[in-house]
């Protein structure tokens, strides 16, 4: 009697587990962010990825947040959390949450993981980032064109192989239009500190750059920069239009939406597997903001054709030749950056002032 | 090495600016711990501060109203310390710490919705004559109002302190509370009255920072600040005179900083950024070597808890 009692229980749970994963519960999908929803920037576009996702799979998805976790050790008691409470994928959206990820992602075997802007994969975590320096590629391009002081300010955040390939990307397509462009650099080791890039936008700015990137999630240096007039910037991570149409002119838009979606649905269906992506402009995950008024109509018109370029995949934004900054050479004419250089990349290329914080 | 994009005047200029946030929460700070109470919640006080003067500033069209709004969001946060250390005499650093983290949230809370919005901004002050001068005019003298706010706050506070009797008598409950209250005086009332004074200037410190410097509000903008504004106050061991110098001296610091970086200078920027803290523990070691300076500076019964029938 017992025996059969613990065989019918043991029969009707295993039912239970099977058809929990395929009907009854909805999927749960947990986020981890860098920084708060409504940053205006980063954050703020994964969370519109999220948004995208419920409203896509409407019921059949569940999805949870955590914002403001700061990278490093602490985040992995954050995932631990959600993976304990039920959430069968965690995507997590940092850089710093790399290792962090790896870590938990072993310990639960049976939840799925997606990293952003990595390059480690497991089992059971992917990593998925953006192909952002085709972006910059064309921000260089309107940066050379647009600059008369000939000096162009970069707001960098953190030095990963990520923002020092936008660095590069930028310079060479400036480089390119103006012989005679001057990049000056400013690290601030943080994504976010609105005051922080508020000045480094003020020092740029009196140091006489006119054309202004940022690669920090706040929309803080384009203030500074409509403050100061005459000097123009875009928007990064989100379009921020509130500042155009100028001194924001164009903008570098993440949209994770469609991978969100795809990713959920895989594990819905049971055809996830883990995988290193890296999509560009071409598959919609880099957005191009649209390039407003401010920008002389034949730029425009450069910028838009480049942008078509890239995406048709007639040209690359790392095409030789190219020396390092050291002048050694690095790509023979004609010759394109193979990913795992980009992927790791930790120097700048020739021209470029000052050295990659370590 | 190009020095020559460095411009003087824009240097002095932004130098000013970035020392007003901090000085603002450092005077208010100086005059709490003056009282005798240390209330480490500057930063939560600062960013409610920032966040209610930002929502009054842009509900009302007016960043005057604004800094009333923050001056009033500074006292109301401040009453609670007030209140937990003072009346139910909780443990003044466990309080201020707990101060901070729930400024923290509770601004995240209120200010969710005002984000990606431009508040209304002041004019600049410009006095006729004098603003035009040469060199001084546009780098001292054409500021925004609040910036000689801080600074007529501080030469007030210095005055306040030393040459009034209310100032004296508020150091002396900082000094010894016992024999301030055997001698009659509100012990309580006056701390009070001094931690409400300190939210009130931390809320100003704030507001400053999304109404001006930044301008805009964002979770978690004022990213430290709180914590170098008492690192000032010990810098300045407890005097307002050294604290202008300091709160200059950081601000000029963080302003060098990025300047250096725009100009390709190759110092390691991990120094550069720990700079101001470098300059903090430094000092920190200067004046506790000098055994009797620093045992007349700080205010001798600091972080302690009074209590009538001790």
């Amino acid at each position: 009697m017992k025996l059969l009692k613990s065989i019918l229980l043991g029969g009707a749970l295993l039912m239970s587990a099977t058809f929990t994963a395929n009907a009854a519960d909805p999927i749960k999908v947990g986020f981890v962010y860098v920084g708060p929803t409504n940053d205006g920037g980063w954050t703020q576009a994964h969370d519109k990825g999220r948004l995208a996702l419920e409203a896509a799979l409407g019921d059949k998805v569940e999805t949870v947040y955590v914002e403001n976790v700061a990278e490093g050790p602490d985040s992995e008691r954050v995932m631990t959390q959600m993976a304990l409470s039920g959430a069968d994928l965690i995507f997590t959206t940092s850089f710093g949450y790399m290792d962090p990820t790896l870590n938990v992602a072993a310990k639960f075997p049976n939840v799925k993981f997606e990293h952003a802007t990595g390059y480690k994969t497991s089992d059971n975590m992917s990593n998925y980032s953006a192909r952002f320096y085709e972006g910059r590629a064309i921000q260089g391009h309107i940066a050379g064109s647009m600059t008369k002081s000939n000096i162009i300010g970069y707001i960098a955040s953190v030095p990963i192989p990520e923002v020092v390939r936008g660095i590069n990307s930028a310079y060479i397509h400036a480089k390119k239009v103006n012989p005679n462009v001057e990049f000056k650099i400013i690290w601030l080791f943080t994504w976010m500190d609105p005051a922080k890039e508020s000045d480094a936008a003020k020092t740029l700015i009196e140091q006489g750059a006119d054309v202004i990137l940022q690669h920090t999630d706040s929309t803080a240096p384009l203030a500074a920069m409509q403050a100061a007039g005459n000097v123009i910037g875009f928007g990064q991570a989100s379009d921020m239009t509130e500042y155009g149409p100028s001194p924001r002119v164009s903008s570098i838009i993440d949209d994770w939406a469609p991978y969100y979606i795809e990713r959920t649905k895989a594990v819905m269906d049971g055809t996830w597997k883990s995988q290193a992506v890296w999509h560009g402009i071409s598959t919609g995950m880099v957005g191009i903001g649209e390039i407003t008024d401010a920008v002389p109509e034949k730029v425009r018109a450069e910028a838009i054709a480049l942008q078509e370029s890239i995406v048709s995949g007639a040209y690359h934004a790392f095409t030789g030749p190219l020396n390092k900054q050291d002048g050694s050479a690095w790509l023979a004419s004609g010759e394109t950056a193979d990913d795992g250089t980009l992927a790791g990349m930790k120097f700048y290329v020739e021209g470029i002032k000052g050295k990659v914080p370590n | 090495m190009d020095f020559s994009s460095l411009s003087p005047v824009a240097l002095l200029a932004s130098l000013m600016v970035a020392a007003t946030p901090i000085m603002l929460a450092a005077i208010g700070e100086l005059v709490v711990e003056k009282s005798g109470v240390l209330n480490l919640g500057v930063e939560g006080m600062m960013i409610v501060g920032a966040v209610c003067g930002f929502i009054t500033a842009v509900e009302t069209g007016s960043a005057w109203f604004g800094l009333l709004g923050a001056v009033l969001g500074g006292i109301l946060i401040s009453s609670i310390f007030a209140f937990l250390t003072q009346i139910l005499l909780a443990n003044q650093v466990a309080s201020g710490l707990a101060l901070t983290l729930f400024g923290l949230g509770v601004s995240a809370m209120i200010g969710n919705g005002y984000t990606g919005i431009k508040p209304p901004g002041f004019n600049t002050v410009h006095i006729p004559l004098l603003s035009d001068l040469p060199f001084i005019g546009p780098a001292i003298l054409s500021h925004d109002p609040i910036v000689y706010i801080g600074i007529l706050l501080v030469i007030l506070v210095w005055y306040f302190l030393n040459k009034t009797k209310n100032g004296l008598v508020l150091r002396a409950v900082g000094e010894n509370h016992d024999a301030a209250h055997a001698l009659g005086y509100k012990v309580i009332w006056i701390r009070f009255s001094a931690i409400l004074f300190g939210g009130m200037c931390a809320g100003l410190g704030g507001a400053y920072l999304s109404l001006v410097r930044v301008p805009q509000w964002t979770e978690g903008m004022t990213a430290g600040a709180g914590w170098i504004a008492l690192a000032i106050v010990v810098f300045a061991s407890w005097k307002p005179y050294r604290l202008i110098l300091g709160a200059y001296l950081f601000g000029g610091v963080t302003i060098m900083q990025l300047n250096l970086q725009a100009l390709g200078v190759e110092i390691g920027i991990a120094y550069l950024s720990m700079a101001p803290y470098l300059v903090t523990i430094i000092v920190l070691v200067m004046i506790s070597s000098n055994h009797l300076r620093s045992s007349a500076n700080a205010p001798g019964s600091l972080g302690r808890i009074f209590h009538a029938s001790q």
